[in-house]
């Protein structure tokens, strides 16, 4: 006859949440941590996730290098398999995505000594002489080297074989080169070179920075270089994979699986990739603290029913249903869960972003995630609180109305 | 609504009742209440007991008489194991849980000795609970809340808790939440078990009052002084009803 309505049911369950404040507390603790666990999971996760793919599109993700393949001779050796072409960086350039490209080769200087005078000085410390790098002119576009003096070599130098080099940054300090408008030399055993820039820094290859570099004509003509290392790569955002499928091809057709390229998954792969392996281990931590959370809830419900024997013989007595009962302790315990629910999501939110603030990233969180986890609380409030409920409504009246209120 | 359910009734009742032309407020017929043992425990022989709208009933028993028993069968609260109840014509002894629900909430208004008020509730509120569960429009919920805690005397308590009131007064605010609904009939158990006898008088004076108002009452009591107020008494020991007067 006389149904409850919704403002009504809300008014009763409202006031029996609200009687006991610090039982009230306690009761959405387990909840508000668990939902807050699961947000903050997540949050950093993305968050976490968003800062990788950020470092990586700076280089990673634009920067692909192609090496010839190897195999294991049947002595245990490992040979390659080609050798990648001297006009490799011409070949790839055509290539849709590729922006620029340089080959590069270590050079075997076999022992010579590398310095800066051409005498033999036997009170200097013996260090470990520089590396020799020989590279193709594109050397600082392919790699995002910038130079802090002087010019890089071109394709007239290359093709002459001229004695000249570029310092990286390091090695021009061993070498006491600083400057080059003076056209300083250094030798490389017997023979002198002439320095015409010195490397400031390079985003890929920092070996570049302690090494010599010549160009390959150079080296293929003094040190008798038989093949380039490798290739390197800069490529729009995005074109790892088209990059990784044609570079092989346009670099030896007849067999371009001998051709190994390393090219960046797109950005989206990475991040879930990432995002997998970090959220499984604390979504279960999470979920965890959620059961916790939920058996909380349900037992102090289920002790709040037995306190409330009393007034729920009350409201028998005046005439409410055993449904209404029962309607009333499940709303009750879905606003507990629901109100611990949205703590404990404010709670994650204001905790990654803290973090984030800590760490000067950016947070990166998904709403209809967060919002997602209040109402899960709330969820869990429904199923926490129906067996209350229904032991609420199973109290004979005349028995309940013993008890006091 | 109180009244049109009684028109809706009305019918049914006379042809029961023959020439009667309102039928009683409490029409008992050889009402018996058992509980399962071995042997079966009677709480209550079968009992005939008549109460005509404005009676006013008392009645006392050594604890343990089977009086509780009695106060719950006639409050809905408790299912007879035999016999016919029949309240304001309506057989109550055949109607399903959820029409008894609404028999209690619609023709009976309770009195216990503990009050059974909340706590954190305000007078007004604990009053306007009774009329949530009687279907009550909204509307209409304030006004006779109000008008129940004037008929009370207690409309200058209206936003009190009833941690703050003496006990006399818990027990008006109790009258009141049992009468704001317009009942046909007032059930109360030992309402003055909890008072001293300043405050029992308060009470019963209440009690007169609605007794004069036309208001039927049925009160539960050991105490002869509260007995001695009703006009009509029984009095029942082992599970046997006597009428005294």
């Amino acid at each position: 006859m006389s149904r409850l309505s919704v403002r009504d049911l809300a008014v009763e369950a409202s006031h029996g949440i609200g009687a006991r404040p610090g039982r009230l507390f306690l009761t959405i603790l387990g909840t508000v941590l668990g939902i807050a666990a699961l947000v903050v999971t997540m949050g950093m996760a993305q968050t976490g996730a968003g800062q990788i793919a950020r470092q990586f599109d700076a280089v990673g993700a634009t920067q692909a290098v192609a090496r010839a393949g190897e195999a294991q001779t049947m002595g245990g050796e490992t040979r390659a398999r080609t050798t990648l072409p001297w006009d490799s960086p011409d070949r790839v350039t055509r290539l849709a995505g590729v922006e620029a490209a340089a080959l590069l080769a270590d050079v075997d200087v076999a022992g010579a000594r590398i310095s800066a005078v051409p005498i033999v000085d036997p009170t200097a410390v013996a260090g470990v002489p520089p590396a020799v790098v020989a590279t193709s002119p594109e050397l600082l576009a392919g790699v995002r080297a910038t130079l802090a003096t002087g010019r890089m070599f071109d394709g007239g130098h290359d093709a002459r074989s001229d004695r000249v080099v570029v310092l990286g940054s390091g090695a021009a300090e061993r070498l006491a080169i600083n400057r080059v408008d003076s056209q300083p030399s250094i030798f490389i055993g017997e023979d002198a070179y002439t320095v015409i820039g010195i490397l400031d820094d390079t985003a890929r290859r920092k070996d570049l920075l302690d090494a010599v570099i010549l160009p390959l004509g150079t080296a293929r003509t003094d040190f008798g270089l038989a093949a380039p290392g490798e290739l390197q790569m800069r490529i729009a955002v995005g074109a790892g994979e088209v990059v990784a499928e044609q570079v092989p091809i346009a670099l030896s057709p007849n067999t371009p699986e001998n051709v190994e390229v390393q090219a960046p998954p797109t950005g989206g792969e990475l991040q879930r990739n990432i995002r997998g392996d970090i959220n499984i281990v604390f979504i279960a931590l999470g979920g965890v603290a959620l059961v916790v959370g939920g058996l909380g809830i349900a037992n102090v419900t289920l002790l709040s029913v037995m306190e409330r024997v009393g007034e729920i013989g009350l409201r028998r007595a005046l005439g409410a249903t055993r449904g209404q009962v029962a309607t009333q302790f499940i709303v009750e315990s879905v606003v507990v869960g629901l109100l611990g629910g949205l703590i404990g999501a404010a709670l994650g939110v204001f905790v990654v972003v803290g973090v984030s603030v800590a760490q000067e990233w950016t947070p990166i969180i998904d709403m209809p995630l967060a919002i997602g986890s209040a109402l899960l609380g709330g969820v869990i409030g429904l199923v926490a609180g129906a067996y209350p409920a229904v032991k609420a409504a199973s109290l004979e009246p005349v028995a309940a109305l013993r008890g006091g209120l | 609504m109180t009244t049109a359910d009684v028109a809706a009734v009305d019918p049914a009742g006379t042809e029961v009742l023959g020439a009667a032309p309102v039928p009683p407020v409490i029409d008992l017929r050889a009402l018996t209440r058992s509980f399962p043992g071995d042997p079966p425990v009677v709480a209550l022989r079968p009992t005939d007991l008549v109460l005509q709208e404005g009676d006013y009933l008392s009645i006392v028993g050594p604890s343990g008489s089977g009086k509780s028993t009695l106060l719950n069968l006639l409050g809905l609260l408790d299912r007879p194991t035999g016999g016919e109840y029949f309240l304001d014509g309506e057989p109550s002894h055949t109607v399903n849980e959820r029409r008894r629900t609404a028999l209690r909430a619609g023709r009976i208004g309770f009195v216990f000795q503990a009050f059974h008020l909340l706590p954190h509730r305000t007078v007004l509120e604990n009053v306007m609970l009774a009329t949530i569960y009687a279907g009550v429009p909204r509307a209409e919920r304030y006004g006779r809340a109000v008008a129940a805690l004037e008929r009370v005397h207690l409309e200058h308590r209206l936003t009190f808790r009833p941690t703050t009131l003496s006990g006399g007064e818990r027990q008006r605010v109790a009258v009141a939440r049992a009468v704001v609904t317009n009942p046909r009939l007032l059930l109360a158990d030992e309402p003055t078990g909890n008072l001293d006898s300043t405050t029992s008088g308060e009470v019963l004076d209440l009690f007169d009052e609605l007794h004069a108002d036309g208001l039927t009452l049925a009160v539960i009591t050991h105490d002869d002084d509260v007995a001695a107020r009703a006009q009509r008494s029984v009095r029942i020991t082992d599970g046997l009803l006597e009428v005294l007067r």
